[in-house]
């Protein structure tokens, strides 16, 4: 019985407590630098893409939401032809974003993305597209990749050694 | 003019009734936020306010299903009657001293038989909906509401005793000097835990309770039938919170402000205390709240009885 009584009692004082709600759309909640929001494709310092259409993202994700096709440019570069994200059925589980081997895609703290017509979610390349590096400002993957492209040949990359040459017998 | 009076009275109490009724919906919620550190509906119109509104088009609007398997007649009655009997007992009410509709020189003994009649509506929902947690909801709300009747009654005794009367208009008269609260405190608690236990609100809710029996007598109601369960509810909680004022806090009587004024006051605060009492307590189980009843509320009830009769026969 003094229980309830005093239970009573706590929930009553709880009248003169701060409110812990935050009016949403007047107040903005403060979102953690790593939330999982609306997914971007970010570029290179230097402003090409970092996407190299590898598909991991789009067999990693569990909804199939990740849709694109590959293609390659002058230089033997690859990138999408177009990229396609159905955000109608992406459940924000970031698994593109640690499947991504050339930090292309990332998840933003941005979730307001509402729409009155199903199809407005469906994002295109150029939706997606950011003018800037996102979360990692001085990654670029065709300068520390090993792969040789129009303008880099074998060794070229940063902190990459020349290739050994295999006919010579000196070390 | 004095054959209208009346009139004016009914449509002067049904209005206040029912708007007020509808208006707990909103109180309600707001003061389970208040408690729970949130806010509430605070977005339609001033305060809220508009949520009323907006609930009751929502409910009016919304599809009125009657399920196939139901005994249909019985399955539109329920609704009805819990309403009906709740606004019944309204009538002996005396909101100030000669505003009271119909003046019985039995008015306690009305007001329990018509909010007792009101338990009808639920066993009926429960039995008609055809639905084993709707027939469970209506057989808990029986078996509560025999046994919380019986000490309901009794702990109103202790009141009639000091009075010398049934009517309400002169048990409130009779508190001029002190309020029955401090002679009856005992009454009091008892006629509290079982009026309650009478509205079928938290933490007597086994009727309805959700967490086992879906939403118990009305799991199988929707639109505005199952708005009237609510709207019943609430008159039940304002009805009780009525007599609570008019049987231990002295009604109307009050200093400085007018009659009608206190009386609303001290009901909005009993109101507000039920609503306490479901932000803040558990609900029994069902062997529990039964044993409870009976023997320890029971013997305790008339106990409080024989005490404040033979202190009255004493004193005389």
């Amino acid at each position: 019985m003094f229980s309830l009584l005093r239970s009573l009692w706590g929930v009553f004082l709880h009248a003169f407590h701060k409110r812990v709600t935050i009016q949403y759309p007047e107040e903005k909640a403060v979102l953690a630098p790593r939330y999982r929001g609306r997914i971007v494709l970010s570029r290179d310092p230097d402003g090409g893409e970092r996407c190299v259409a590898c598909n991991l993202c789009a067999v990693v994700c569990p909804t199939d939401c990740i849709s694109l096709q590959a293609t390659e440019d002058e230089h033997g570069r690859r990138f999408p032809e177009w990229f396609r994200i159905n955000f109608s059925r992406c459940i924000f589980c970031g698994f593109c974003e640690e499947a991504c081997p050339t930090y292309a895609i990332q998840l933003t703290p941005d979730f307001e993305m509402g729409e009155f017509y199903r199809k407005n979610l469906v994002y295109e390349k150029e939706d997606l597209m950011i003018s800037g590096p996102g979360k990692y400002p001085d990654y670029n993957f065709w300068r520390v990749a090993g792969v040789a492209i129009g303008g880099k040949a074998k060794g070229e990359a940063e902190r990459e050694a020349a290739p050994t040459d295999l006919h010579s017998l000196l070390p | 003019m004095s054959a209208l009076y009346p009139l004016l009275i009914i449509a002067v109490v049904l209005g206040i009734v029912l708007n007020l009724a509808g208006g707990l919906i909103w109180v309600e919620r707001r003061l389970l936020a208040l408690w729970q550190d949130r806010y509430g509906p605070n977005r339609v119109g001033p305060f809220g306010l508009g949520q009323v509104v907006a609930d009751s088009v929502k409910l009016f609007t919304k599809e009125d299903w009657i399920p196939p398997f139901a005994d249909k007649p019985v399955f539109v009655l329920a609704p009805a009657v819990v309403v009906a009997t709740s606004l019944l007992a309204f009538a002996v009410i005396p909101f100030a001293a000669g505003f009271v509709i119909a003046d019985l020189s039995v008015g306690i003994l009305f007001l329990l038989a018509a909010s007792s009649l009101g338990v009808y509506s639920v066993v009926l929902a429960g039995w008609s909906s055809n639905n084993k947690y709707a027939l469970l909801g209506g057989l808990r709300a029986t078996a509560q509401m025999l046994s919380y009747e019986v000490f309901m009654g009794l702990s109103l005794m202790g009141v009639v005793i000091m009075a010398g009367s049934f009517r309400l208009g002169d048990i409130v008269e009779a508190q001029r000097h002190m309020w029955y609260v401090v002679p009856q405190f005992a009454g009091f608690v008892m006629f509290l835990i079982a009026g309650v236990a009478e509205t079928r609100r938290l933490p007597f809710d086994l009727a309805e309770s959700e967490s086992e029996l879906i939403a118990g007598f009305h799991s199988e109601y929707s639109g505005m039938k199952f708005g009237m369960f609510f709207v019943g509810e609430y008159i039940g909680v304002i009805l009780i919170s009525a007599m609570l004022t008019l049987c231990y806090f002295g009604g109307w009587l009050g200093p400085v402000l007018p009659g009608p004024v206190w009386f609303g006051l001290k009901t909005m605060a009993f109101i507000c205390l039920f609503i306490l009492f479901r932000a803040a307590l558990p609900r029994p189980r069902f062997d529990q709240l039964m044993s409870w009843g009976w023997k320890v509320l029971l013997p305790l009830a008339l106990l409080n009885l024989l005490v404040t009769g033979a202190a009255v026969l004493l004193l005389r």
